[in-house]
């Protein structure tokens, strides 16, 4: 009898493939997690939306994303592969499961934006936005930094999306937030801001959870080979510990600056954690990560309570979790990053001085600059053709009711004064 | 005494809100409740199957005030929750013979106030 054994890339594939469907079922945690801190009235809204822009985009990637992301081109987009034609993969396993992998990125990307503009915007315009992110943004921006462009030719390292997702999400929500201006009610005149509580701490709870568990394959997975193990294992404990270090760090700044240890707050922490390990999670030591953890968890909440006081609007945090610790992640890799550990050059705090942060620098930059720029003026054309933001009437109803004509909690009965 | 009954728009309780505190209003009492007027009710659809929804949420205020309080509230509350619009909602004023205020046994005009 023959025996046959799994080749090297069969079991490559393998791994990647757990990865994507780890990465997949982060969706469920941008569910629940943006469900859980927002009002019951905009529930159903929110987790259509977060449903329908994984579907918007692997179709949105499918067509026209991995084509720009990765096909052959200049430094600024690739040109080859439009529908998979042609197209060859990035990496030593089959094409069809680097592009799951990939596609599973893409959907985390376009969802982070849901968060931050949450409550109030027209559903129909958020399913053209995720198109578009998916399509055509994000693989542009993928290009630059995973696809051989522009910012990969100079080293610009960010292992598996810091910037490339999180800050291109975070930023994407920071802008369409600003164009939609803030919920009814959240400030006063005098610029004060009112608390608007979430209505489901358990489910966002699960949500960060499920965000954390997925996290082991979002960047655990980037390594795209199993190799010897020892690189998917320190990127594992470094993803671990930096989530850890951040939910303790949030948790104790809001401690002391408010007196109580606010939940959504810690949880806030850890995910700003994994945002910032997501970078440099390949090329440093353990200790870096709680390191990193530590600092993201309080810059979490500092951006949290700079957005507020500057009245822009980010009923999640998506912008302070994924924009601010998204470049803190990037930039982190210039200080810790090691040579020994796969990074061309030693960080600052490995005496390789501030080249590497430089060029992190520039990186975060440009991308940050492209994203504010171009979703800006999509969300500009958006809102001039079919309108950004619902009218006053469903907001104050509601948009379970005026979008979807439906309850999330039929036989409930719910409160809605704001 | 009165004791003064509104249905109002749940959406125009922080207006009516702050009409009242601005007439000096302070105590109320609020419920979550569901009626119907002369307003539509909207169509829910779940699973393609077609639902009219008759019974709206509306919020109950109910203020019990001395005489001369009563139409300074009204007023507020009229203030407030106006749209121009049906569904706005109605107010009404009812006798109130006793009001005793559990913590210190006061009753009448003193235990309102």
């Amino acid at each position: 009898m023959d025996v046959s054994y799994a080749t090297t890339v069969g079991i490559d594939t393998l791994w990647v493939l757990i990865a994507a469907f780890l990465v997949f079922f982060m969706q469920a945690g941008f569910g629940m997690v943006e469900a859980g801190f927002i009002r019951s009235k905009n529930t159903c809204n929110i987790l259509t939306k977060n449903f329908l822009d994984f579907c918007m985009a692997s179709l949105g990637f499918f067509m026209f994303g991995y084509a720009i992301m990765f096909g052959t081109g200049n430094g600024f987009m690739g040109f080859t592969g439009f529908f998979l034609k042609g197209a060859e993969s990035g990496a030593d396993i089959p094409i069809y499961a680097f592009w799951l992998f990939q596609a599973a990125f893409c959907g985390a990307a376009a969802t982070i934006v849901a968060g931050g503009m949450a409550e109030r915007m027209k559903f129909k315009a958020y399913l053209i936005y995720s198109f578009i992110i998916s399509a055509l943004i994000y693989p542009t921006v993928g290009h630059w930094i995973w696809g051989g462009g522009w910012l990969a030719k100079i080293g610009f390292a960010d292992f598996a999306g810091s910037t490339v997702v999180h800050a291109v999400g975070g930023f994407a929500a920071l802008i369409g937030t600003i164009i939609l201006k803030p919920r009814i009610g959240k400030y006063n005149v005098d610029g004060s801001a009112n608390v608007i509580a979430g209505h489901n701490i358990p489910l966002a709870s699960l949500g960060v959870f499920i965000l954390w568990f997925g996290w082991f394959g979002f960047n655990p997975g980037s390594t795209l080979s199993v190799g010897d193990g020892s690189l998917i294992s320190r990127v594992a404990i470094n993803t671990n510990l930096a989530a850890a270090a951040g939910g303790i760090m949030a948790m104790i700044v809001v401690w002391k600056l408010f007196g109580k240890p606010d939940l959504s707050m810690a949880m806030n922490g850890a995910l700003a954690g994994l945002v910032a390990v997501t970078a440099p999670c390949a090329f440093i030591e353990p200790w870096a990560a709680i390191t990193i953890g530590t600092v993201a968890g309080f810059i979490v909440i500092v951006g949290v309570l700079f957005l507020d006081r500057i009245r822009v609007d980010d009923p999640v945090g998506a912008v302070a979790v994924h924009g601010f610790n998204g470049i803190w992640g990037t930039l982190s890799v210039g200080l810790f990053g090691q040579k020994v550990l796969g990074l061309i050059n030693d960080g600052l705090f490995y005496g390789g001085g501030f080249k590497q942060l430089g060029i992190q620098a520039l990186g975060c930059l440009t991308v940050v600059l492209f994203i504010i720029a171009t979703m800006g003026v999509v969300f500009k054309l958006i809102d001039f053709f079919i309108g950004l933001r619902v009218s006053k009437e469903e907001e104050l109803k509601g948009l379970d009711i005026t979008e979807h004509g439906m309850e999330s909690y039929a036989g409930f009965q719910i409160f809605t004064t704001e | 005494m009165r004791l003064i009954i509104a249905m109002i728009q749940p959406h125009k309780l922080p207006d009516v809100k702050k009409a009242l505190y601005d007439a000096d209003v302070h105590k109320m009492t609020v419920t979550n409740a569901l009626g119907c007027g002369q307003q539509r009710g909207y169509t829910e659809t779940y699973r393609g199957v077609m639902q009219e929804v008759n019974l709206l949420k509306k919020v109950r205020l109910e203020i019990a005030v001395n005489k001369d309080f009563v139409e300074p509230t009204v007023k507020a509350i009229v203030k407030g929750a106006n749209t121009g619009s049906i569904g706005d909602g109605k107010i009404f004023v009812l006798d109130l013979p006793e009001c005793i205020r559990i913590r210190t046994g006061e009753s009448g005009n003193n235990a309102i106030g």
